[in-house]
């Protein structure tokens, strides 16, 4: 059972990371405007 | 002159941010459809020069605009945004907002760290449970709970924050709410496994207590997202109803305010078509007014100077001047605000169903808990596990499904609502809707449209009609433009001259047409009988006349409203401010028999307490200042959004759009949301009913903890949603009334 040693940080590590990129994307108001974020691509004149 | 006032109007609206030197303006943006829009606003106001920075927010219809130019003119903005063909208003109630976007921002963070810290932790406990029935070590099932420990109790601190708030700030005044019973279940269960893990114990329920925390926070985001949604578009509507006015200056110059910025002894010149801003005296000129939403009457009253006048009636006769008075001056506006303040004061609150569900649940509970323990105890088990099963029991009845019963419904009921164009002031308002048994409606600018209408349009020949309509384009008098709406599409003529107050003319075809009053255009008055009721306009054009009756008329939907109403099992009356004569033929329309007119405010009021010494429920619709206490003293209350602020401020709801329909939404909605909320606190009685007898006999294992509570608050949420399957009341499925006019 010593791949523990490695699987469990591993696990943990990869977890953190989805909560840190979540926080991050919170922090950078990426969750304002859900309705216009999903239109806004289809404008190609936007550059 | 306009120009320069504007800016100081604005620029108590504006926000500097320090740090970036960016000076920012938040504008309400109406029209706003498609990702076309979005690009169109948004870089239209990056070529404006000035301008640094434009973002417009799609789900709130907010455009902020930025820029370090210090002598930029905000107006600028709203222009360029006018120009394109949308209307854009400042808002004012930036700060609010903010709260709410912090609140919002403060749940979804305790949310995902939740949510994190579920996953991690079944990852473990999935292991532990299956290693439980092989061939686990015990050093490696302790490793795995301390692993489960050092993940969940700081994210139980921080995520569950929200419950442990709430539920000590209502201990702390003696109250009980499902959080108490909820927060104690989180810390007994992280507690016991804390100690169950340094004893080396099998079980552990640091799983529970966490997907309990996450489960709940799901359904706490979910409403707050909602209520801020519609908090938000009712701020809108706010920002567009603003009025302005034409303040006097000691110097007469004519300067535009806004009407929140009048004082008392100001002079204020109103013009013809616009709404009186505040209370006042005549100091010169004579004019007629329509004062319908001040106390419901619906003929004109001529006014002269020294008459009172009240915010909200308009103009429709010629320009006069006013003298701002304080609004205890005057004998109606003072009873208004007495018999507010004693039907606000003596108004019982309502008892939410959650509420009284929690003070039966909580006792129940930790009796049941305590008795077990004694039991155990009586039948001579040792006190660790005795202890073991009595907080077994207090976490597998912690109330995560009976939490969410009723939240769950409102949320699904509230997005509905607010697709229909109806929003909620009170939360517990659903509740109070489903019990409704008795309609009381208000008669002008509640039934009828809030604006006066052509009333006669069947008895005019159709090109004269087109030719008047084409023609009262041409002015902004409000009784021309309800003509001008029967315009179809025509262009207004192009040499047209106006003399106030009397009337407006043109030549078509060589000959000279007129629209105005009756001796402006040579018109005899003999057939119009209904004058009295309604307003005339006279037109005339050679040799061809018409007499324009214009007054109020039904909302289009108004009988089939009643109607609806009535197959709902309700009752329905009419109490109007307005003579008999005016409301006789309503009443005769919409077939209703139950009527009574000219009430004063008073009345109103001693009516609808009489129904509610009579036993009964009565749901009170009305837009007048008139009917402001009405609407506080009934059992629930709507409002159409064209109503007085003083009215809206006192409803429980406010419905958009020129239709009644949602009167009889609203409370066919709020049945069936009421219906699903009884249904899944029994599906939480029966869950509990299942899964106590379990944990009083020491069976409950944390798998089956898992298990039931997850699947418990599933099923609820799953049975809230249904409310989104019931069928509207005429099957037409629900119009975007958000993006109706309202004005």
């Amino acid at each position: 059972m010593n791949v523990l040693i490695y699987l469990l940080p591993m696990a943990l590590g990869l977890g953190l990371t989805g909560l840190v990129a979540f926080i991050w994307s919170l922090k950078s108001n990426q969750y304002d405007d859900m309705d216009g974020a999903a239109l806004r691509p289809l404008s190609d004149d936007d550059l | 002159m306009k120009a320069a006032t504007e800016t100081t109007e604005l620029s108590s609206l504006i926000r500097r941010d320090r740090t970036t030197g960016m000076t920012t303006i938040e504008l309400a943006v109406e029209g706003v459809m498609c990702a076309g829009c979005i690009t169109r606003i948004e870089s239209a106001l990056k070529r404006t020069p000035g301008v640094e920075d434009a973002r417009l927010n799609f789900t709130t219809k907010r455009l902020t605009v930025g820029w370090r130019d210090r002598d930029f003119q905000p107006s600028i903005a709203i222009d360029t945004v006018e120009k394109l063909g949308y209307r854009a208003r400042p808002m004012r109630q930036a700060e609010a907002d903010n709260g709410d976007r912090a609140t919002s921002r403060y749940l979804l963070r305790c949310l995902g760290v939740a949510g994190f810290a579920a996953m991690n932790i079944m990852l473990l406990s999935v292991s532990v449970w299956s290693g439980n029935v092989t061939d686990i070590t015990p050093e490696t099932r302790d490793l795995f709970h301390w692993l489960s420990a050092l993940i969940a109790l700081p994210a139980a601190a921080y995520a569950g924050r929200p419950f442990f708030q709430s539920a000590w700030s209502v201990l702390r005044n003696g109250h009980v709410n499902m959080d108490v019973p909820i927060s104690l279940g989180i810390i007994l269960a992280l507690g016991m496994s804390l100690v169950e893990t340094a004893n080396h114990a099998e079980h552990a329920y640091f799983d529970s207590a966490i997907m309990l925390i996450f489960f709940l926070l799901c359904g706490r985001f979910a409403d707050h997202t909602l209520r801020r949604k519609t908090r938000s578009v009712a701020e809108n509507l706010a920002a567009f109803k603003a009025e302005t006015a034409h303040r006097i200056s000691v110097d007469n110059e004519i300067v535009l305010v806004p009407a929140s910025a009048l004082r008392p002894g100001d002079r204020v010149l109103v013009k013809p078509g616009e709404r009186i801003p505040a209370d006042g005296r005549v100091v010169s000129g004579s004019s007629s007014i329509d004062e319908s939403i001040v106390t419901g009457e619906s003929a004109p009253r001529s006014i002269g100077t020294d008459d009172n006048v009240y915010a909200g009636s308009l103009n429709i006769g010629a320009a006069i001047t006013l003298k701002i008075t304080r609004q205890t001056e005057d004998s109606f506006v003072a009873e208004v605000d007495r018999l507010l303040h004693r039907a606000v004061t003596s108004k019982s609150r309502y008892v939410r169903l959650a509420d009284r569900a929690a003070r039966l649940y909580a006792p129940i509970v930790h009796a049941a808990s305590a008795l077990t323990l004694v039991g155990w105890l009586a039948a001579g088990a040792p006190v660790h596990d005795a202890i073991i099963v009595a907080i077994s029991v207090l976490i597998i009845t912690c109330p995560c499904a009976l939490a969410l019963a009723v939240p769950a419904v409102q949320v699904v009921a509230a997005n509905r609502f607010f697709r229909s164009g109806i929003f909620l002031n009170a939360g517990d308002a659903i509740e109070r809707f489903a019990d409704v048994d008795t309609v009381v409606f208000d008669k002008t600018g509640t039934l009828t449209l809030p604006e006066p209408q052509l009333i006669n349009a069947e008895g005019i020949a159709p090109d004269t009609l087109e030719q008047a309509a084409r023609l009262a384009l041409s002015t902004k008098h409000p009784l021309a433009a309800s003509l001008a709406r029967h315009a179809s599409g025509s262009l207004p003529f192009d040499d047209v001259s106006e003399e106030p107050g009397r009337g407006i003319r043109t030549t078509i075809g060589g000959v000279e047409a007129r629209l105005g009053s009756l001796d402006f255009c040579g018109v005899d008055p003999g057939r119009a009988s209904e004058a009295g009721v309604s307003s005339l306009l006279a037109f005339k054009c050679g040799d061809r006349s018409a007499i324009f009756l214009i007054g109020q008329s039904l909302r289009p939907d108004a009988a089939a409203t009643v109607n609806a109403l009535r197959r709902l099992g309700l009752h329905v009356k009419i109490l109007s401010g307005d003579r008999a004569e005016a409301i006789t033929p309503v009443a005769d329309r919409l077939g209703v028999s139950d009527w009574q007119g000219s009430l004063k405010p008073g009345d109103k009021v001693a009516v609808l307490e009489s129904l509610k010494r009579g036993g009964r429920r009565v749901l009170m619709v009305g837009d007048g200042i008139n009917d402001a206490a009405a609407l506080a003293t009934a059992w629930v209350s709507l409002s159409p959004i064209s109503a007085s602020d003083l009215s809206q401020a006192q409803a429980d709801g406010v419905f958009l759009g020129e239709s009644l329909r949602p009167v009889a939404e609203t409370v066919a909605t709020s049945r069936a949301a009421r219906a699903l909320m009884h249904q899944n606190l029994w599906l939480a009685a029966i869950y509990n009913a299942l899964a106590v007898p379990l944990a009083i006999a020491g069976l409950v294992t944390p798998l089956i903890a898992a298990a039931a509570m997850s699947g418990s608050s599933i099923i609820v949420t799953l049975n809230a949603l249904r409310l989104g399957l019931f069928r509207q009341i005429d099957g037409k499925p629900a119009a975007s009334a958000i993006e109706a006019k309202t004005a």
